[in-house]
């Protein structure tokens, strides 16, 4: 099998992305990635190469002495104090992750965001951006970021942007996966530069919650539960991701975890305020399924509501099941 | 003569770090430690709603978000006096522990021990299986650690959604409620990372592991032991890992897993040198910006902003120093079971101080203590019980949240306006151990612990430097947040 090589930098990031990624697998990550020829040349966290040794193989990959197949950020791009790049400096090399990352950027095969950081410019973005953080390729929804719109990897693709905060596990495998196996073009990513494989669903999808978001009936309060979407803030039907249809931590997901999706898959997720309260107006939610016309909507809800079985009205505010489904004495049709 | 050298990038640490260290005679005579990242957090959080804490403040943290979240929701609870349920309480430690093991094991196996398997060691006896156990990615350890780090933090996904990053954990307890299929999966998790640390880190039980009550009972103990934590004593023995990063400031902890009545380990002051326990006063806590990139500000973390200034002529560092009493203290797991009592711990304190061997053995002998408080934890949820109560909040005021993470003591200190965050601080558990000098010109406890390592003609290659800053498993990302 022909080798694909890995270089991984964390910039501004909590190093999350990276903790995901050791969670997949049942054969653990290392194992992964070897299923599939791919080497980290270093990685932050897990390699044994230090200072100047990791410096060496950075300066090898410029001066274009090393091929490099992927280049994997993780985390937002710092163009602050004043475009100097101050605020993240990499250790040792009196030169700012601004200039490391645009330095070998244009060397690499494909460059990857890992996260809504890397990739949109996530929470360090948030309130006052007070760091002048942004993503690879875009800045929120705004295209250009650190590299440009106009950038392209020696591949001629787009940054391949990994969002989610943290992403799931699979969706990092997955893709460098499918860039080591080779023939991903781009109509694998949609505009936002996400692979489709993921993104093309919702996070509403599998939802466990789904009867009660047929019936409108909503949740009051966390931990109870009904649908998240009325109260609770829940955007998972204006978010993409197949979180509710591949576990989290073994069966987990936000919404089976008790509180609403945040749209982390989505560029400017962190300008939200009251993350876990639902903004109306007139009483109607303000953000709505995506391509649902409102009326229609409106008009639904209120006739689901109206036939709102009792088992649903009433499971849906309690945190576990007080009325269960009738059993129909057996008999099957 | 004196010669300047720069280590960095620090890796196998979560996030970058920079050392500088100043040589006499291949000596470490003087060391500065810089956190080269700053992202803001506390300015992102001024002004914006008070339970938007509970988004953002985890993502300062990808390792410990737990415990991140954990303390945000501690402060929010004390502003409005509020109280957790009960089984609230409990899951919360439940997936507290979950993180906390998970990143011991992280440590110990994924970045501290990958340093032994250099070529560096090639010589000593021990190296061949080492280096087979632990090269960093290709080791057999890793192969096997990695599938049980996995298997634990299922404990996330039934308890909290995901890791890292939930909303789960919340002022009146988690979100979450179990049934009784899900308590006996809880259960199986919690069994099979019994399972991994008795035959793959132990090999032993764990009954016996914790009744080990002095340095003379764990040597008998490993005498042909096999397990990564006797091989380990056999690769600290050799290179006398206890008499490296030795330091004898005093040792914090908050106290850990506060439970319904006390916490599982207890909050003060342990002092390595009079072996004495004191309380612990928040009020003592200060953080100076003398040589932080900062701009001056107040000393009591209730009063203080956080405003970068990165051409401030004094600054080496985006990280404050915080100190307790006016001293610099340390804090990890070593802090937590000194001052907690437990009697191996303390009696190698007394033997050989605070130093790389000990932060060690203390962070795996905590591993098998939590692992078993979880198993009873989980037994003691009450399924017809609710896991949050409502919660009736002011929104006004002051609070504290002090809890203890994976590296240590954590501290979150806001103030809150029209349900608005007015003020708010964070002093992270390596905010206090690499922390840069006061104004005093007092170094901190990495600095501190670096100054007298030998380090011969290697200089910046030295890989004792490597063991001492590890030995501590620092986390940049927290520590200027």
């Amino acid at each position: 099998m022909e080798r694909f090589n890995v270089l991984w930098l964390q910039a501004a990031s909590c190093g999350g992305c990276t903790m995901a990624a050791l969670d997949n697998g049942h054969a653990g990550w290392f194992a992964e990635l070897a299923r599939f020829g791919i080497d980290l040349i270093w990685h932050p966290s897990l390699s044994e190469a230090t200072a100047d040794e990791a410096v060496a193989i950075f300066e090898r990959i410029a001066h274009g002495t090393q091929r490099l197949d992927a280049l994997v950020l993780e985390g937002s791009v710092l163009r602050g104090p004043n475009g100097t790049g101050r605020f993240n400096m990499l250790g040792g090399t009196q030169r700012s992750m601004l200039h490391w990352v645009r330095t070998l950027a244009p060397c690499a095969n494909y460059v990857v965001a890992a996260g809504s950081c890397a990739a949109f410019g996530g929470v360090p973005m948030a309130g006052s951006n007070p760091t002048d953080a942004s993503g690879l390729q875009f800045a929120g929804s705004e295209a250009g970021g650190a590299l440009g719109a106009a950038f392209r990897s020696r591949a001629g693709l787009p940054v391949i942007n990994i969002a989610g905060c943290a992403p799931h596990p699979g969706w990092i495998s997955e893709t460098l996966a499918a860039l080591a196996l080779g023939g991903v073009e781009a109509d694998a990513l949609d505009s936002f530069g996400r692979p489709r494989f993921y993104a093309d669903h919702l996070a509403h999808h599998g939802c466990a919650r789904n009867e009660y978001y047929e019936f409108k009936a909503s949740a009051e309060e966390m931990s109870q539960q009904g649908c998240m979407m009325e109260h609770l803030g829940c955007k998972a039907t204006q978010a993409v991701g197949d979180c509710n249809q591949r576990g989290w931590n073994g069966n987990g997901s936000c919404t089976s975890g008790g509180y609403a999706c945040i749209a982390c898959t989505s560029p400017g997720f962190e300008t939200s305020q009251n993350f876990l309260e639902t903004a109306k107006l007139g009483g109607i939610p303000v953000g709505l399924p995506l391509d649902m016309p409102k009326a229609w909507f409106v008009a639904l809800a209120a006739l689901s509501k109206s036939a709102t079985p009792k088992r649903v009205r009433a499971n849906a505010t309690s945190d576990h099941v007080i009325v269960p489904p009738r059993t129909d004495s057996g008999r099957r049709k | 003569m004196t010669r300047r050298v720069t280590v960095g990038p620090f890796n196998r640490v979560e996030g970058d770090l920079e050392v500088r260290l100043d040589i006499d005679d291949g000596v470490v005579s003087s060391a500065e430690v810089t956190a080269p990242l700053y992202r803001g957090f506390e300015q992102i959080l001024r002004g914006r709603p008070a339970m938007d804490a509970l988004t953002l403040a985890p993502r300062i943290c990808g390792i410990c978000s737990v415990s991140q979240s954990l303390a945000a929701v501690a402060a929010l609870r004390a502003v409005d006096g509020l109280r957790a349920a009960d089984n609230g309480v409990l899951a919360a430690n439940l997936a507290h522990a979950a993180e906390n093991v998970a990143d011991h094991l992280t440590h110990f196996y994924l970045f501290f021990m990958p340093d032994f398997a250099r070529d560096v060691y090639s010589g000593r006896p021990w190296h061949g299986d080492v280096a087979a156990r632990f090269k960093a990615v290709q080791g057999s350890a890793a192969q096997a650690m990695l599938p049980a780090r996995a298997r634990l933090l299922q404990i996330m996904g039934l308890l909290a959604g995901k890791w890292p990053h939930s909303l789960a954990f919340q002022p009146g307890g988690t979100t979450r409620a179990i049934d009784l299929g899900e308590r006996v999966q809880l259960l199986s998790i919690i069994g099979d990372v019994r399972d991994f640390l008795e035959r793959s880190v132990f090999a032993d039980s764990l009954d016996n592991v914790l009744a080990l009550d002095s340095a003379a009972a764990l040597a008998t103990w490993r005498d042909g032991r096999g397990g990564d934590f006797a091989r380990f004593l056999g690769v600290a023995d050799d290179l006398a890992l206890d008499r490296l990063g030795r330091i004898a400031l005093p040792l914090m902890s908050y106290g850990a897993y506060h439970g319904l009545d006390a916490p599982l380990f207890a909050r003060g002051v342990y002092d390595p040198v009079t072996a004495g326990v004191a309380a612990l006063d928040p009020d003592d806590i200060s953080e100076d910006v003398a040589h932080a990139w900062m701009r001056d500000t107040a000393l009591r973390p209730a009063e203080a902003d956080t405003d970068p200034d990165a051409d401030k002529p004094a600054g080496y560092s985006w990280c404050k120093a915080p100190r307790l009493a006016g001293r610099p203290v340390e804090v990890g797991a070593l802090a937590r079971q000194a001052v907690d009592g437990n009697p191996l711990v303390r009696d190698l304190v007394a033997r050989s101080g605070p130093n790389v061997a000990n932060r060690v053995i203390a962070r795996l002998l905590e591993t098998a203590k939590v692992v078993v408080a979880m198993h009873d934890w989980a037994r003691r949820l009450d399924l017809r019980a609710p896991f949050l109560d409502r919660a009736a909040r002011r929104g006004a005021g002051a609070g504290i949240g002090l809890i203890e993470a994976a590296r240590g003591s954590l501290g979150h200190w806001i103030e809150l306006g029209d349900d608005r965050i007015r003020r708010y601080q964070i002093i992270a558990p390596t905010t206090w151990n690499f922390s840069p000098r006061d104004r005093d010109g007092v170094a901190g406890p990495l600095e501190q612990a670096l100054a007298g390592t030998e380090v011969g003609d290697e200089g910046a290659r030295s890989v004792a430097v490597q063991h001492v800053v590890r030995s501590f498993d620092p986390c940049m990302v927290c520590t200027a947040h």
